[in-house]
C-alpha cells in the first residue's frame, strides 16, 4: 500500500477532474483537521482502490469517524484534500457536493434511521428523493429486495424503535445500498453487537461487496471483524496512519502501538 | 486560560479582576454577533432552497397541521382569558372616568395591535418552537441529519424550509383566532358582568378600530413566525452533547424567541406607526 504523502500532486486534467492512478476510487492527501485546540487529524494520506474493502482501525477518539466524514464531504479539512474519482470533494458545496454524494452510501454507527419513519419508508427514502420517476409499486419491490438481501423480509411496517441493534444496523445497510452506490462507508458497523450478530453483519458487508462490487471503507476498533472482512487495514494512531497493509502482513507489524492494540485480540485468541 | 493570561493573573491579580467583567461582556457581544450572523446565513440558505426543486408540499402541510392545529387549544385558551381579564380590568378602570363605553374598542385595538401577535408568538414558541428544537436536536445528536446529508438531501431544504414557511403562514391565522376569542371574552365580561350596553360596546369598536390595526398585527405575527422557525431550527441543528444538549437547545430556543419577539415587536410597531399614522 503506497503512502501518497510524499507524492507530488498531479496537475488538473483538462476536463476539470484531477488525474488519479488507475484503479483508485478515493484518494485522501495530507488531511489536517482541528477542533479548537484539538488537532484530530495530522496529515492523513491514504488511497482506496476500486472494489476493495479497506478497514481503518484505531482506538476510541483516534479520529476515525472524523476521517470518514471527510471522505463524504460532511467535514472540510483545514489542510489537504479528498479526491473521489478525480473530483476534489473538499472544495465542493451546494448542488455539486450533493451530486458527488450520490456515489456514496453510508452506514452510521447507531444506524441513524429516521425514527419517525417505518423501516420500509427509511429504505425507500433515497429512492423517493432521487428516483421520482419510480412508482410506489416499483419502490416497494426494490425495498423488499434489499431488505431480503439482509434477512429482513416482512419488516417494512415496523418502526426503528421496535428493532434490535443488529436489525437496525442491517436496515441502515439496506438503506445505504438501495441506490446501488459505488462506495459504501461503514462507521463502526459492529459496535455494541453480540458476537453472533457481529459475524452476521460481517457477512452482510462481504455480501454487499460481492453482489454489488462496491468499494467499502470500514472504520472500526473491532480487530476480529477487521481481519474477517478487510482486503487491507490501515491503523490510525494520534491522527496519523502509521501502518497500511493487507491483514496477513499487518499482523506481524513491529509498530509498538499497533502490536499493543492487536495483542488485545490475538493475545487472547 | 492561555499561558499569557495565566502569567498576567499571577503578576497583576487586581488588573485581572478589573479586566474580567469587560472581557466577559465583550465575549458575550461577540457571541451575539456570531449567532446573528449564523442565523442570517441560515435565513439566506432557507430563502435560496425555498425556490429550488424538489418542492415539498406534503412536508409543508404536515408542519402546518403540527404547528397550527397542535397549537390551537393553547392559543384559544390564552386568547379567551386575555380578553376576559383585560375587559374586566378595563371596565373597572374606565368606570372611574365614566368611560365604560370605550372598553370594547380598547380591548379590541390592543388585541389586534399587540396582545394577539405577541401572546400568540409566546405561546407558539413554548409549544412549537421548543418541539422543533427538540426534534432537530435529537436528529442532530443521533446523526439523522448527517444521514440526510450523506443521502444527498439538503437538511435546510428538507427540515428548515417547511418549518419556517409553515410558521410564517400559520402564525397570522392563529393570531386571528386569538383576536376573535379574545373579543368574545371581552364581550362576555363587558356585557354580562360589567353591564355595558352591547350596542354601545359594538358601536365604539366600529368607530375606533380600523382594518389597518388588524392587518398590522397579522404582519407582525408573520414576522414572529419566521423568527421562531429560524431560531428553533438553528438551535436544534446545532445541538451537541447528547440528551443534555437537546434540552439546552430547547431551553435556549424558548428564551431567545421570547426575547426576540419582544424586541422585534418594538421595532415593527415603530415601523408600522411611521407608515400608517
Amino acid at each position: 500500500m503506497s503512502d501518497v504523502e510524499t507524492e507530488t500532486r498531479a496537475p488538473p486534467a483538462p476536463d476539470g477532474l484531477e488525474t488519479m492512478p488507475d484503479g483508485l476510487v478515493i484518494r485522501a492527501q495530507g488531511i489536517h483537521k482541528r477542533f479548537g485546540d484539538n488537532h484530530v487529524l495530522r496529515g492523513i494520506s491514504i488511497d482506496f482502490p476500486k472494489g476493495t474493502t479497506t478497514v481503518i482501525l484505531g482506538g476510541s477518539g483516534s479520529g476515525k469517524s472524523v476521517l470518514m466524514k471527510h471522505l463524504i464531504g460532511l467535514l472540510k479539512p483545514d489542510e489537504g484534500r479528498v479526491l473521489v474519482e478525480g473530483i476534489n470533494i473538499s472544495q465542493l458545496s451546494g448542488t455539486a457536493l450533493t451530486k458527488a454524494r450520490m456515489k456514496f452510501g453510508m452506514v452510521f454507527q447507531w444506524a441513524a434511521l429516521f425514527d419517525s419513519m417505518s423501516v420500509g419508508d427509511n429504505v425507500a427514502f433515497p429512492l423517493r428523493e432521487h428516483h421520482r420517476e419510480l412508482s410506489e409499486k416499483e419502490i416497494a419491490e426494490r425495498v423488499a429486495e434489499k431488505l431480503a438481501l439482509f434477512g429482513l423480509e416482512g419488516t417494512e411496517a415496523k418502526f426503528p424503535a421496535d428493532l434490535s441493534g443488529g436489525m437496525r444496523k442491517r436496515v441502515g445497510l439496506a438503506r445505504a445500498i438501495v441506490l446501488e452506490p459505488e462506495i459504501v462507508l461503514y462507521d463502526e458497523p459492529t459496535t455494541g453487537l453480540d458476537p453472533i450478530t457481529t459475524e452476521y453483519v460481517d457477512e452482510m458487508i462481504l455480501r454487499a461487496k460481492e453482489k454489488l462490487q462496491v468499494t467499502s471503507v470500514v472504520i472500526s476498533h473491532d480487530i476480529g471483524s477487521a481481519f474477517n472482512i478487510a482486503d487491507s487495514i490501515a491503523f490510525l494512531y494520534e491522527g496519523k496512519i502509521v501502518e497500511h497493509k493487507p491483514p496477513s502482513e499487518l499482523r506481524h507489524s513491529e509498530h509498538p502501538e499497533l502490536k499493543k492494540f492487536l495483542s488485545t485480540w490475538f493475545g487472547r485468541n | 486560560m492561555t499561558t499569557e493570561s495565566a502569567e498576567n493573573t499571577a503578576t497583576t491579580p487586581v488588573l485581572h479582576w478589573v479586566r474580567l467583567p469587560f472581557e466577559r461582556i465583550g465575549q458575550g457581544v461577540i457571541d451575539l454577533f456570531v449567532e446573528v450572523g449564523h442565523l442570517t446565513l441560515l435565513a439566506a440558505g432557507g430563502m435560496a432552497w425555498s425556490f429550488r426543486r424538489p418542492f415539498r408540499p406534503t412536508l409543508l402541510l404536515q408542519q402546518c397541521e403540527y404547528i397550527g392545529v397542535g397549537s390551537l387549544p393553547i392559543v384559544l385558551l390564552t386568547g379567551l382569558f386575555a380578553g376576559l381579564v383585560f375587559a374586566l380590568q378595563s371596565s373597572i378602570a374606565f368606570a372611574k372616568f365614566n368611560a365604560e363605553s370605550l372598553v370594547g374598542a380598547t380591548v379590541v385595538i390592543s388585541l389586534a395591535r399587540e396582545l394577539g401577535p405577541v401572546l400568540t408568538g409566546l405561546m407558539v414558541t413554548g409549544r412549537a418552537g421548543s418541539a422543533i428544537a427538540t426534534e432537530l436536536g435529537t436528529m442532530r445528536v443521533t446523526e439523522q441529519i448527517d444521514a440526510l446529508e450523506s443521502m444527498a438531501v439538503s437538511p435546510i431544504q428538507y427540515l428548515v424550509v417547511p418549518r419556517v414557511v409553515a410558521l410564517i403562514f400559520v402564525m397570522p391565522m392563529l393570531t386571528l383566532l386569538f383576536n376573535y376569542v379574545g373579543f368574545l371574552g371581552a364581550f362576555i365580561v363587558s356585557v354580562y358582568q360589567a353591564g355595558i350596553n352591547e350596542g354601545t360596546f359594538m358601536g365604539r369598536i366600529y368607530q375606533v378600530v380600523d382594518i389597518v390595526d388588524l392587518l398590522g398585527g397579522l404582519f407582525k405575527s408573520a414576522c414572529f413566525g419566521g423568527v421562531i422557525g429560524l431560531v428553533a431550527c438553528y438551535r436544534g441543528m446545532n445541538a451537541s452533547g447528547g440528551s443534555r444538549g437537546v434540552g439546552v437547545a430547547a431551553t435556549r430556543t424558548v428564551v431567545s424567541c421570547s426575547v426576540s419577539i419582544l424586541v422585534l415587536d418594538y421595532f415593527l410597531t415603530t415601523l408600522l406607526l411611521m407608515v400608517f399614522e
